[in-house]
């Protein structure tokens, strides 16, 4: 039998090393006593010397990164077997590298408990710690000084520590435990595990933040138990709002009766100077009736159809309203429904590359779509795109054709087979119709061709440049027509 | 008499109380270490203390001031209720905010504001502080800011800057419940600012030409709240917005506010106990859809009325209106199938996929994992255990409901 004794105050070298020695030395974990001073009588942390000595051949010990992060946090751990505990799992470590992916294993499981637990306390401590000022005395000019007293299960002040000088870098300060003590003065982070005593210090901003306590709280949705499942009683001396809370838990059913019974009041007099303002504001949508703007404002609160309670806002056509081309896209894409545009995703990028590359510029067209709101299917974080249906382009045909009878084009171009159906309501394989120019009921020119989300959708690369090029004949057609209008 | 900032402070938290919404986590790391001055993040938030009503305290949430124009029904600060109204000046939050961080008792601040005169007016007070914050004080702690419908986008846009996270509260779930409530408010301004903060921040995180770096911009995304049980929307409508919302514009949470009484109530509202348990099925139902492979239509279908079984978490109702998917095997089960038991939670499913690489899995073994075997138990088969036709018993359900119990008043 061997025995360990440890300082046992949340080092892990002191283990690490032991342990190290322990393991080359072949020693079993059945044959070592792990314990602190405080058991073994006072006795300074120590290391058996009658180890036997590791083979010739001395292997170096390794481990995966995983346990040493395991191992950090148990350490820290108040349960006297945690260092036998660590230790069976670095013996079956070395003869198993998978041991603790062994998620059910009883001794896995303890660990990481232990290392949770750990993780609780220390995320407590974040949270709970209160700072009171310790003021410097007058006329001292210099960095604010701040105390705090606090009492974690765990030995975990060291552990800590860089996290409060992460956040108080700017002011002085001294945390104070019965398991050690951890400081900062601006240059050096200091931290010792010599046991503290607790400050008495008051603080006057304390009364501040317990009338923030009290008036946050919401006495109609009474929930204790879920109060002291997140922050357990042991907490309570140290925090300076918890003494309200017996007092706001018995007056809690009292103050929501009282509020009940309290009938409305009247409203004051400036409530009611606000509403005759608002009652004469005069509207928002000014545009002079007759005119295309003045259909855009009626457009944006279209309820033709339900397609508007899932999109963002109606996307209304843009361009110049004496255009001489008029382009007749699908419907808002994802994009488009949230900037509130026309063709501005990745189809009105193609759209607009190719119109470029034609010599065609697009302020000078006026864009538009046949139905005016995004229809999607919610699948998760993303918006998946679905076919707008005919009774859905009928309803829309209300605002296209006041689109058309307003800026006159000559020449519509059709993109995709949702916009000639809306222009002309005849179902045709687009193939059919596509690429000449035909001539409308009252004289217009349509110009049929693809919706170049299509061109997005073509997985295979060869034919995808086929019908890009395609796509840009089209266009160069639309050019050579619209300059015949100039 | 001016009222004291002590006066002013429980006026301003007391009107701020009914927004839900708390949370500090989900920004980028930062640290004071370095850069000086004050604060840090640390990725997860932190809650500094609970209220009796279960409520983390995070952040300091309060109002800048109380005073509203707008007169929404549901809202403690509706300019018809004869609440005691109060402001802080700029200097007075920036003061508490920092003296409050100082003692740790939060996070950071989570500030919202009455509307008073314009909307721009407000926001661009509210921006002034985030803005004073970070730059002449040096605070790297947690903002959150609420932007104010119609603000400018500009404000917005410096809004941004500042804060880790922005949310707009839509507050109700249906354009006609908004329209009804709250006459003042547009709900597709709601959206609109909603959508183009969504551009906003997916323009700001790609990386820019030059310096090829991505630029801070509401780290923390947008959040929204919507208050249940003010007016007649079911769950399958409150989920259906959530849905709508997320997959739109990428909101991080939304949170469910149950609709509790407020002082000097407005006649239109019912004063009632708030539908705590419906509020806490809503997000169960809301994680099932984020996390859990669940649709809406799923979580929602069990019942005609559309409203989640308050008796049963909704995956446990689920699971009973689908016994022929069950019971799955531990042992074999995909992770889609295993996070549909009831019972199994991410954290646990990831441990049984770990642990069933070694040896196949038993009842003892799970609960090692941290299972609770009493739930699980009908909806598994592992090694040595069958449920037999335990999951085809038609008192199922009732092994899992509550025990009656005599309900208060209040």
């Amino acid at each position: 039998m061997y025995t360990v004794t440890l300082e046992g105050r949340g080092d892990l070298c002191e283990w690490r090393d032991a342990a190290r020695m322990l393991l080359q030395a072949g020693v079993e974990p059945g044959e070592v006593v792990w314990q602190t001073p405080d058991a073994a009588g006072g006795l300074f942390a120590d290391v058996p010397k009658n180890l036997p000595r590791p083979g010739a051949q001395r292997k170096a010990v390794s481990v995966p990164p995983d346990f040493l992060k395991l191992a950090g946090a148990v350490v820290c751990h108040s349960d006297p077997r945690r260092f036998s505990l660590l230790y069976r799992l670095l013996v079956r470590l070395a003869r198993d590298r998978n041991t603790l992916a062994m998620a059910a294993d009883a001794d896995v499981v303890e660990a990481r408990q232990m290392a949770k637990s750990v993780g609780r306390d220390y995320h407590k401590m974040t949270a709970f710690v209160r700072f009171k000022e310790s003021p410097l005395p007058t006329d001292t000019a210099g960095r604010r000084r701040f105390i705090a007293w606090f009492e974690p299960d765990h030995f975990i002040v060291e552990r800590v520590a860089p996290f409060f000088q992460r956040r108080f870098n700017d002011m002085d300060w001294l945390i104070a435990t019965p398991q050690g003590s951890a400081s900062w003065d601006g240059e050096t982070l200091l931290t010792s595990t010599e046991p503290a005593e607790k400050p008495d210090l008051k603080d006057k901003t304390d009364d501040l933040w317990r009338t923030y306590y009290a008036s946050i709280f919401n006495p109609a949705r009474l929930k204790v138990k879920a109060m002291t499942a997140e922050m357990p009683k042991k907490y309570w001396k140290n925090l300076p709002e918890a003494e309200l809370i017996p007092g706001l838990i018995a007056n809690a059913e009292r103050s929501v009766l009282e509020m009940a019974a309290r009938a409305a009041s009247e409203p004051l007099p400036f409530h009611h100077r606000l509403q005759e303002a608002a009652a004469n504001a005069p509207p928002v949508d000014t545009a002079p009736a007759g005119t295309l703007e003045a259909v855009r404002q009626e457009a944006r609160h279209c309820t033709r159809c339900t397609l508007h309670c899932m999109a963002t806002q109606t996307v209304f056509g843009q361009g110049p309203e004496q255009a001489r081309v008029m382009v007749v896209g699908e419907q808002p894409g994802d994009q488009e429904d949230l900037a509130g545009k026309p063709f501005v995703g990745p189809a009105g990028q193609v759209f607009n590359d190719v119109l470029r590359e034609v010599g065609m510029d697009r302020r000078s067209l006026y864009v538009t779509n046949a139905v005016k709101h995004f229809k999607y299917e919610a699948r998760g974080k993303r918006r998946i795109h679905q076919k707008p249906n005919h009774g859905e382009i009928q309803q829309c045909r209300w605002w296209l054709k006041q689109e058309l009878d307003y800026v006159k084009p000559k020449l519509i171009i059709a993109m995709g087979a949702t916009a000639f159906f809306a222009l002309t309501d005849e179902k045709q394989k687009l193939a059919d119709v596509r690429s000449k120019p035909l001539t409308m009921e009252d004289g217009q020119i349509l110009f049929v061709t693809v919706h170049p989300s299509y061109l997005l959708r073509i997985p295979d690369p060869e034919l995808k440049a086929k019908e890009l090029m395609r796509f840009r004949e089209d266009l160069e057609s639309v050019h050579r027509l619209a300059a015949g209008f100039a | 008499m001016k009222k004291s900032l002590k006066d002013r402070l429980a006026i301003l938290s007391d009107a701020a109380k009914y927004d839900a919404s708390c949370a500090s986590s989900g920004t980028v790391r930062r640290s004071s270490e370095k850069s000086g001055g004050l604060g840090s993040t640390e990725g997860s938030g932190i809650c500094h203390a609970y209220a009796p009503d279960g409520r983390c305290i995070s952040l300091l949430k309060i109002l800048l001031t109380n005073f509203c124009i707008y007169d929404c029904a549901y809202c403690i600060n509706r300019s018809s209720s004869n609440v005691e109204r109060a402001r802080f000046s700029v200097e007075e939050v920036i003061w508490l905010t920092l003296e409050f961080y100082r003692r740790n008792y939060i996070e950071g601040l989570f500030l919202s504001s009455g509307i008073i005169r314009s909307s721009d007016h407000t926001m661009e007070e509210m921006v002034r502080i985030a803005r004073e914050l970070r730059t002449t004080h040096n605070f790297r702690g947690y903002i959150h800011l609420k932007s104010i419908p119609e603000a400018s986008p500009h404000l917005i846009e410096e809004a941004g800057l500042y804060a880790d996270r922005l949310s707009l509260n839509i507050e109700l779930p249906t354009d006609a419940g908004i329209t009804r409530y709250a006459p003042e408010k547009h709900p597709e301004g709601i959206r609109r600012s909603m959508g183009a903060l969504r551009l906003k921040i997916e323009e700001m995180s790609e990386a820019t030409l030059q310096t090829k770096r991505r630029r801070r911009f509401a780290p923390a995304g947008q959040s929204t709240q919507m208050i249940v049980g003010a007016d007649g929307a079911n769950d399958a409508t409150i989920l259906g917005t959530s849905a709508r919302l997320y997959g739109s514009y990428g909101l991080k949470r939304v949170y469910y506010s149950a609709f509790s009484p407020i002082p000097d109530s407005s006649k239109n509202l019912p004063l009632i106990k708030p539908p705590l348990m419906r509020e806490h099925r809503l997000y169960q139902a809301d994680w099932l859809y984020r996390f859990y492979g669940f649709d809406i239509g799923e979580i929602t279908s069990a019942r005609a009325d559309g409203m989640l079984d308050l008796d049963l978490d909704p995956k446990l109702a689920w699971a009973l209106g689908h016994r022929d998917r069950f019971p799955v095997d531990v042992n074999r089960a995909d992770r889609e199938m295993l996070l549909r038991v009831p019972g199994l939670g991410t954290k646990t499913v990831k441990g049984i996929l770990s642990a069933r690489r070694f040896s196949r899995l038993r009842l003892g073994d799970l609960k090692r994992i941290g299972v609770s075997l009493k739930k699980v138990q009908p909806f598994i088969t592992a090694e040595g255990w069958t449920p037999h036709r335990l999951v085809d018993r038609p008192d199922l359900r009732a092994m899992f409901e509550p025990k009656p119990e005599q309900l208060s008043l209040l």
